[in-house]
């Protein structure tokens, strides 16, 4: 792969992710039935769907939180979905990133520590992991807000500290649940600016999981689901 | 009310449906898409004499009967092509288009086309106009986001609408076939 986010051999974008007919049920009730969708690296894509149409579901099979009961998915070149408990944790851990709805800080710590938290997960040490997490509270708009914890901050700061820790430890593909979910929409439309500001810095690969247009509308392309499939028009990436 | 562009696709898009006097069709059309404000007979016949001059429709000929003389008008495969286009055509996405999106919804229901691809293209081209004025934002200062504020929340509401009735297709196209 070069820099830019282009296959090496074909010239071409390069897929990073993608999942292959995939099927889940929650006891009798089927969530998937044969999603497929393709991510290129570096791209910005937003899942959407009504409530229920297994949007979420699908983001937990890519993501490697859930496996497909049929289907395939695809990571990095290789099958993520066969692989064990274990090595699909290590995996998350190292290469993907997450933001959840409603921010989800472990109210014992401090925000700093909150950030520097995936750091500390992969083995880096503590002050390394804590200066690694300072220049984040600068880029989202949070300084001074570094030793608050999680019932001292306001939604929208909540959820600018955990894009920051979705970030800190450079993931190769962010996945991001409803990441306004729980925000008004000023504070919402901060936290996406940022959030693909950043990811277009990097070039980090951003999953966006949303029911709503204008956070769609910061992402490249749209991929949407409705009764547990990926509609037609949207699945393949370009 | 529809856009003047529409009542004439939505006339043609009724011949396609079944041959039609011009009395029918206005009384179709009042009751399907009018909402209250009818078609004058003079529109609807100047209409019909135009879709003819272009090759969309062809009239039958003159009836004799009770009355003033009759013509049976049918959509011709030309004009068949012409609703097929306008129908599978996204509407530029802006402000203001329920009429259209409507009169096209139910159109495609009563002609068994298929609606929900329909809806899904008029849902990624509002997307796109909305990734648009999303980047102005971005890159813009205050009086940009301001206006392109204003366009995203009438493109939002457009979707919210078009997820509804996408939601609701099968009901309604019970209500619109006979």
């Amino acid at each position: 792969m070069t820099a830019d986010g282009h296959d090496a051999v074909t010239g071409g974008p390069e897929r990073i992710i993608e999942a292959r007919g995939v099927v889940k049920s929650f006891g009798p009730t089927p969530a998937l039935r044969g999603a497929s969708m393709a991510v290129n690296r570096g791209e910005i894509v937003a899942v959407m769907g009504p409530s229920g149409s297994g949007k979420s579901t699908l983001l937990h099979c890519l993501a490697g939180i859930l496996t497909p009961d049929v289907g395939e998915v695809w990571f990095d070149g290789r099958r993520l979905d066969t692989l064990s408990e274990d090595r699909r944790s290590d995996l998350r851990r190292d290469r993907f990133g997450f933001v959840f709805q409603s921010g989800q800080l472990i109210p014992e710590l401090t925000a700093a520590e909150n950030v520097a938290m995936p750091l500390l997960l992969s083995g880096v040490r503590r002050g390394r992991a804590l200066a690694e997490a300072g220049p984040w509270f600068g880029r989202l708009g949070l300084d001074g807000l570094e030793q608050r914890r999680s019932g001292e901050l306001s939604g929208g700061q909540a959820q600018r500290v955990a894009l920051a820790r979705g970030l800190v430890a450079r993931p190769e593909v962010l996945f991001a649940d409803e990441p306004t979910g729980s925000l008004d929409s000023l504070s919402g439309e901060l936290v996406m600016r940022l959030l693909s500001a950043a990811a277009r810095e990097h070039g980090t690969t951003v999953i966006l999981v949303t029911h709503d247009a204008r956070v769609a509308a910061y992402a490249r392309r749209e991929v949407v689901v409705r009764d547990g499939a990926v509609t037609s028009l949207t699945g393949v990436a370009p | 009310m529809l856009s003047g562009m529409s009542v004439p696709l939505t006339l043609l898009g009724l011949l396609e449906r079944e041959p039609s006097h011009g009395y029918d069709l206005k009384r179709d059309y009042d009751s399907f898409f009018g909402r209250g404000k009818p078609l004058s007979f003079g529109q609807v016949y100047g209409t019909l004499s135009r879709l003819s001059r272009d090759g969309m429709a062809i009239a039958g000929p003159a009836e004799h009967g009770e009355g003033p003389e009759r013509k049976r008008y049918a959509i011709t495969r030309q004009g068949s092509a012409e609703v097929e286009k306008w129908l599978a055509e996204p509407a530029a996405p802006e402000p203001h288009l329920q009429s259209v999106l409507f009169a096209k919804v139910v159109l495609a229901l009563m002609l068994d086309r298929p609606a929900a691809r329909y809806l899904d293209r008029q849902r990624a081209a509002h997307l796109q106009r909305m990734r648009e004025l999303t980047e102005q934002v971005q890159q813009g200062g205050v009086l940009d986001t301001l206006l392109a504020d204003y366009g995203l929340y009438h493109l939002e509401a457009d979707l919210r609408w078009i997820d509804h009735t996408a939601a609701r297709l099968d009901m309604l196209a019970q209500e619109v076939r006979r």
